[in-house]
Order: structure tokens, then sequence, then C-alpha cells
């Protein structure tokens, strides 16, 4: 369980982040949408400690992420996370892309990692893409390339920064459906999206973030039937 | 009628012989400083990326000194000057010290971009996975940067190569030397000279052949 507790994140002056308070269920699929520029990519990072903060407290499965004494480098080993730009390594073949993290950071043997890498590459689609490096591969293969490295640390949560926002239209389909596998396989997945279309298929709540502060969080059907918020109405007046 | 003796005798096997042992000793006194170099240049160059502003204020000038003083005058004033220190190093030591610094100096600006050629969203990326500070910068940052700078590193390697010609002027006997020892002695400079350019060619050719071919490999 991922809990966030009246949450400031400031960059110098800016303030990014303005108190939020926000509790991830294990299984849960949560997306969270709102204008660019809102703290959405932020939000994920203060997550997985990428970024310090300055009040409040992010807490998964009761270890404490900004605590002085936290074991970050495992901590994110629990944290799979995804980002727009798919930040594949160019030097390693696809397999070794993904079996490096279970090798340096697990101690995993050779063989193991290998094997482990293997599985996820199959999992996400690319088990015909093993010894193929990643210059090889459409943006979309190294998007779920990308999947397959976070899954092979074998995390209980997954954060997705918009995961789709930088591929070809006909690309995202298949991105999408390997996100949509993980969670019928009932990862706990928090998805900074604009596929609407994803956040209401897929999602168990939906979370509207407008210039640091949420909004509006609520199940599907009630953010994109029935909004609260003026600002959430208009925002998806003007992504649809 | 009586052979002219001279003082002059000509080009000879043995000749040829010495002026390969002399490349050898080019080659040793290149490779030792350009990997002592190299190894001394990353460092700094990690410490100018890393941009601590006390180390950048101490670290940048000193090396632009030794980016910008031509290395004959460096080699001459630190052989002459060290004794006065209580370090007595021979000639070769002296190119060692010297070409090293002087390869850091050179080197640390390239390995500063080649840190920098990897950008920030693929080191978030790999500190995510879990690594450290170290393992991000070992398994991700020297592969993919180290292969962006490579050619900028090799033209600094065959530079430094070229440039340990000036070693000769503290007396030590590599390529250049040995050339003019053996002009004083036989008086064909060109010929001399022109084998000395063919084995400095000899060093240098497989060299870049070889960082063509792997970056040949690293393109696909
Ligand atoms: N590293 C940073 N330094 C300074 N400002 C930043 C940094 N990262 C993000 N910001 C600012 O924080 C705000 C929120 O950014 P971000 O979380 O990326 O928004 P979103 O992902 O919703 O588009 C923006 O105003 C952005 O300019
Ligand atoms: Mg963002």
């Amino acid at each position: 369980m991922i809990e966030i507790r009246d949450l400031h994140k400031y960059f110098g002056a800016l303030h990014v982040l303005k108190g939020i308070d926000l509790d991830v269920q294990n299984g849960e699929v949560l997306s969270v949408i709102g204008a660019s520029g809102s703290g959405k990519s932020t939000l994920l990072y203060c997550i997985n400690g990428l970024e310090p903060i300055q009040q409040g407290s992010v807490i998964v499965d009761d270890t404490d992420v900004h605590a002085k004494g936290t074991d970050i480098n495992k901590l994110r080993t629990k944290l799979g996370m995804v980002f727009q730009q798919w930040n594949s390594f160019p030097h390693l073949t696809a397999l070794e892309n993904v079996a490096l993290a279970p090798k340096i950071v697990k101690g995993k043997s050779k063989a193991e990692a290998r094997d482990i890498a293997a599985k996820q590459l199959i999992h996400v689609g690319l088990g015909e893409k093993l010894d193929v490096y990643p210059s090889a591969l459409s943006g979309g293969q190294q998007q779920r390339l990308a999947i397959a490295r976070a899954l092979a640390m074998e995390p209980e949560y997954m954060l997705f920064d918009e995961a789709t926002s930088a591929l070809d239209p006909e690309l995202v389909g298949e991105v999408l459906d390997t996100m949509r596998l993980l969670a019928e396989e009932g990862m706990t997945m928090i998805c900074v999206t604009h596929e609407m279309g994803f956040a209401r298929d897929v999602s168990d709540r939906v979370a509207f973030f407008h210039q640091g502060v949420m909004e509006e969080i609520g199940p599907p059907g009630q953010i994109f039937g029935d909004a609260q918020s003026e600002h959430t109405r208009k925002f998806l007046a003007n992504v649809r | 009628m009586e052979p002219t003796v001279s003082f002059f005798s000509g080009f000879n096997v043995n000749d040829l012989w010495f002026l390969g042992e002399a490349a050898l000793r080019t080659l040793w006194i290149s490779m030792l400083s350009i990997s002592i170099g190299t190894v001394l240049g990353v460092v700094c160059g990690w410490i100018l990326y890393e941009g601590k502003l006390a180390a950048t204020l101490t670290l940048a000038p000193f090396l632009d000194i030794f980016r910008s003083v031509p290395l004959i005058i460096q080699l001459v004033l630190f052989y002459n000057f060290a004794p006065i220190v209580g370090l007595n190093l021979d000639p070769f030591a002296s190119g060692v010290v010297i070409l090293s610094i002087y390869t850091a100096a050179l080197v640390a600006n390239v390995a500063r971009g080649g840190i920098e050629a990897v950008g920030a969203p693929m080191r978030r990326a790999a500190r995510s996975l879990g690594m450290t500070y170290w393992q991000d910068l070992r398994y991700v940052v020297f592969p993919i940067g180290g292969r962006a700078v490579f050619p900028a590193w090799v033209g600094v390697a065959l530079g430094v190569m070229k440039d340990s010609a000036l070693v000769s002027v503290l007396g030590y006997v590599e390529l250049l030397k040995a050339s003019q020892i053996l002009i004083t002695r036989t008086q064909e400079p060109f010929l001399i000279l022109s084998i000395a350019g063919a084995f400095y060619f000899a060093l240098s050719y497989p060299i870049s052949r070889y960082s063509a071919s792997l970056e040949r490999r690293w393109a696909q």
C-alpha cells in the first residue's frame, strides 16, 4: 500500500505539489490526469524518491520513502517505473537491458538473470527480440522493453509516466495493451496518462491534478460522467 | 687507391634496429602516459561534471594551465625544477609525469563531455531500477558516454603519442632523439626522418584502424 500524507514539493520557490493526500491500495489501478505542468510527474518522482520532498510523507508498505535511514535503492526495486522516454540502454541487447539490474542490484547469477529477462521479454511480447539491440526496435517495442526491464525486478508497484506520449499514434496500442495485461494480472499501478480511454476502461480510480492540487478523485464513471470540479470538466472538455 | 676513411659512415641495418628499439620506447612512454593520464582525466572530468564549487574553482584553472602552456616548456621546466623540491627524476620519469598530466588535462574535458552525453532521463531510469549512484556510473554512464566520446579520446591518444617526441629534449632516446643521433652520424636526414615517420605511422595506423572498426561495431 502507498500512503501519501500532506505532501509538499518545491522546486526553489516554485510550489509544485501543494499538500497531496492519497492512498493506493494493493491491486488498484489509479490513473492520474491533468494539464501539463500540474505536477503529475513530480508526484511519481516523490513516490520512488527520485525527488526529495519538503513536507509530508510517502509510506510504501510501512517504509517511509524520505526518512533518513531508508535504503532507497532497495525500496526502488519494489517500485518499477516507466517513463515517457523509454531510455533503453543502447549498448546492450534487449536481453542484457533487462538482465542488468537483476544481476547487479539483486545479485542474481548470470544464468538466473538471463532467465528472468527472457521470461519478462516474452511476457511483454518481445520473445523474438532477445538478442536485438534497441536501435533495431520500434518506439513501441522499446517502451515494452522498458516495461520488461522494470518487471524483472519483481516490483509490487508500477509507476507509469505518460508511457505512450512519445510514441507514434500507431504504436500506442501495443503499449496500452501491455499495461492492460499487467492490470489484469493484478499489478498495483499508478498511471499518469493522456489516454482517456485507458483511464476510463482500465482504472479503478482516476485522480485529476490541477496546479499542484489533487482536485478530484473517484471512479472513472464519476470523473468522466459527473465531475464535481469546474477544472475537471473544463480539462475533459478540451482533451476530447 | 686508398678508400676514403670518413667519420660519417652510412646508414646500415644496425641503425634500423636502433630506430626500431627507439620506436618501442616511444610506444612505451606513450602507452604509460596515456593510461595514467586517461584514468586521472576521467576522475577530473567526473569532478568537473559534478561541479562542486571548490573543486571546479581549483581544478579547472589547473587543467587549463597544462592544456595551454606548450608541452616542451612544461617538460623543460619540470625536469629542471623538480630537483629543487627534492624530486630527482630521470628524463623518462619526468616525461611520464608531464605527459600524463597533459593527457589528463585533455581527457578531463572529453570525459566530462561523455558524462554529459548521457542525459538525466537515462540516469533516472537507471536509478529507478534500484542502481546506486556508482552502479549507474559504472554500468550506464561509462559505457554509453565512453562510446560517445571514444573518437575524441583516440584523437587525444594519437596526439599525445606524437607529442611524446618532445621528451627528446630531456635526452630520453625515443624515436625522434634516435633519429637526431643517426642524422648527426650519417648526414642522411631525409632517409632517416622518412624511416622515423614511417615508424610513427606504423604505431598510430593500427590504432586508428582498430578504433574505426570498434566504432562501426558500436554503431550497429
Ligand atoms: N527539475 C525541475 N526543476 C524545476 N522545476 C521543475 C522541475 N521539474 C518540474 N518542474 C516544474 O514543476 C511543475 C510540475 O512539473 P511536472 O511534474 O513535470 O508536471 P506534469 O508532469 O504534470 O506535466 C512544472 O511547472 C515544471 O516546470
Ligand atoms: Mg509529466
